[in-house]
């Protein structure tokens, strides 16, 4: 063992990491926003929809949940382009993140509302409430607010897989980290700073959605 | 063991060390030309690992440039062509103890070489450039301006790029040649820079996206490499490849293995 530790070569390449720390939380927030609304329409119609489109919905959640994450990235970046679809990488890495927490949070969302007791749904429709009103304010908040905790780890996964997107160039943070390894070879180091940058990222957004939960349920 | 035996070792060895330094001690300046004349076999070594230079072919024998270009120097010197399969780490070993009397192995020049062998004129062009689609003009860095350029990470075309090129263009890079070439054939890049035989590997998987070459990034081309002090020989094999620039053949060989012309540079 003859490693010298050298974090100070990390240092000139700073700004490198830093751009790829915000480009990895503002590609996980906005794909988690879009995500949860994907869920939430695919929740919705697994439930209550018509049945052509709990089966469509369906074979979505089982295509998804049952392929590597990165084959489906892979397939968006490398394989639609032969059909005419072209994206920038950041598209097709925003794609097949919402694509994919569409489909966890789907499954995840669908069991908070099956937790929901029919009599809930009866007292609703006695006191005349349309079905929008009714998924809305008596489902939704109920199924939210029961399944929020496995809601909060899939984004924290989500979060950590978008690692993947590295591999079509996109510029995340683990792309900063294998740049900067390759110009100064110092993988130890990188890769440490790197987990640890990952690992405060994880408690960071564990607390905000903490916060957003207690916020959004007072009572729970 | 025996007194008898460790007798017989001692001897054996004694033997041995003996022939090494007779070896050793021999003339410095042999005329392997001659040697070869006399006994009507060149041996040659070739990559077996290398391709387009030289892989394994259907029948597992090497085929690639390097073969051709040994089969082309032999059939020149009107001797039969030994061809002997080796790696890069061991083809210069194989050169200075005279297992070959020449290297065809896409072997580069460089200053610890040339310390330990000799090194004839170029006879393949390998290098490194910035490659596009047919009616792209970039005919230099500066002309990638506002561009975007694909390239695999941490190699030295990518850093070249990363120095040279403009700033105001983009370089997306991949974790391996494989994901460049694939962002190329997909569309996702109409420029990339690699290596002249990772173009050939595209033109040859996908001839609708074949890549033309633009400019030259770094130009390290490939030479024959021979034993020091073989003034005879190495006039010889610079004859025969000026010769088979003149007529055409490696402008031959290049379209067959490389699928690319001659660059002009060459």
């Amino acid at each position: 063992m003859t490693y010298q530790m050298s974090f100070g070569d990390l240092l000139p390449y700073w700004d490198v990491l830093a751009r790829g720390l915000l480009y990895t939380i503002i590609l996980t927030v906005v794909s988690t926003v879009t995500g949860l609304a994907v869920g939430t329409a695919g929740a919705w119609a697994r439930s209550f929809g018509p049945k052509w489109a709990g089966y469509a919905v369906g074979a979505y959640v089982e295509l998804i949940r049952n392929t590597p994450f990165i084959v489906q990235l892979f397939f968006v970046f490398f394989g639609l382009p032969a059909i005419g679809v072209k994206m920038t990488e950041s598209e097709a890495a925003f794609l097949a993140m919402v694509i994919n927490l569409g489909a966890y949070s789907t499954e995840i969302i669908r069991a908070g509302i099956q937790a929901v007791p029919k009599g809930h749904l009866e007292a609703a429709a006695s006191l005349a409430m349309s079905r929008l009103e009714t998924f809305r304010y008596v489902v939704l908040k109920q199924a939210f607010m029961k399944v929020y905790p496995a809601l909060s780890s899939q984004i924290v996964i989500v979060m950590l897989g978008s690692a993947v997107v590295s591999q079509i160039s996109a510029e995340d943070l683990t792309y900063a980290a294998n740049f900067v390894q390759s110009r100064n070879f110092r993988a130890f180091e990188v890769y440490l700073v790197a987990a640890l940058l990952y690992l405060l990222l994880a408690i960071a957004m564990r607390a905000l959605l903490r916060g957003i939960g207690r916020a959004l349920f007072p009572k729970a | 063991m025996t007194r008898v035996k460790s007798f017989r070792l001692g001897c054996a060895v004694a033997a041995l060390v003996g022939v090494f330094a007779a070896g050793a001690l021999r003339p410095a300046s042999a005329d392997t030309l001659a040697d070869i004349e006399k006994a009507k076999v060149i041996k040659i070594a070739v990559p077996q690992d290398f391709a387009p230079f030289g892989s394994a072919g259907l029948d597992l024998k090497p085929v690639g440039y390097d073969i051709d270009m040994a089969n082309y120097i032999g059939a020149q010197l009107g001797v039969k062509v030994e061809i002997v399969p080796v790696t890069s780490a061991n083809r210069i070993a194989y050169l200075q103890t005279k297992k070959v009397d020449l290297v065809i192995s896409s072997l580069g020049k460089n200053p610890e070489r040339e310390k330990v062998i000799d090194f004839s004129v170029p006879y393949a062009p390998f290098f490194s450039g910035v490659y596009g689609l047919k009616g792209e003009s970039s005919a230099k860095f500066d002309d990638l301006a506002g561009k975007t350029v694909g390239a695999t990470r941490g190699s030295i075309e990518e850093q070249e790029l990363t120095k040279s090129a403009p700033a105001s263009a983009t370089l997306k890079r991949y974790e391996d040649n494989n994901a460049t070439i694939s962002a190329f054939i997909s569309g996702q890049v109409d420029l990339i820079a690699t290596g002249n035989t990772v173009a050939a590997a595209i033109a040859e998987k996908s001839p609708a996206r074949k890549p033309e070459l633009k400019f030259i990034i770094k130009n390290s081309p490939c030479y024959v490499g021979l034993n020091k002090d073989e003034p005879a020989l190495l006039a010889k094999v610079n004859d025969i490849i000026t010769k088979a620039k003149a007529d055409g053949t490696l402008a031959k060989f290049s379209e067959k293995w490389l699928k690319a012309p001659l660059p002009a540079e060459f």
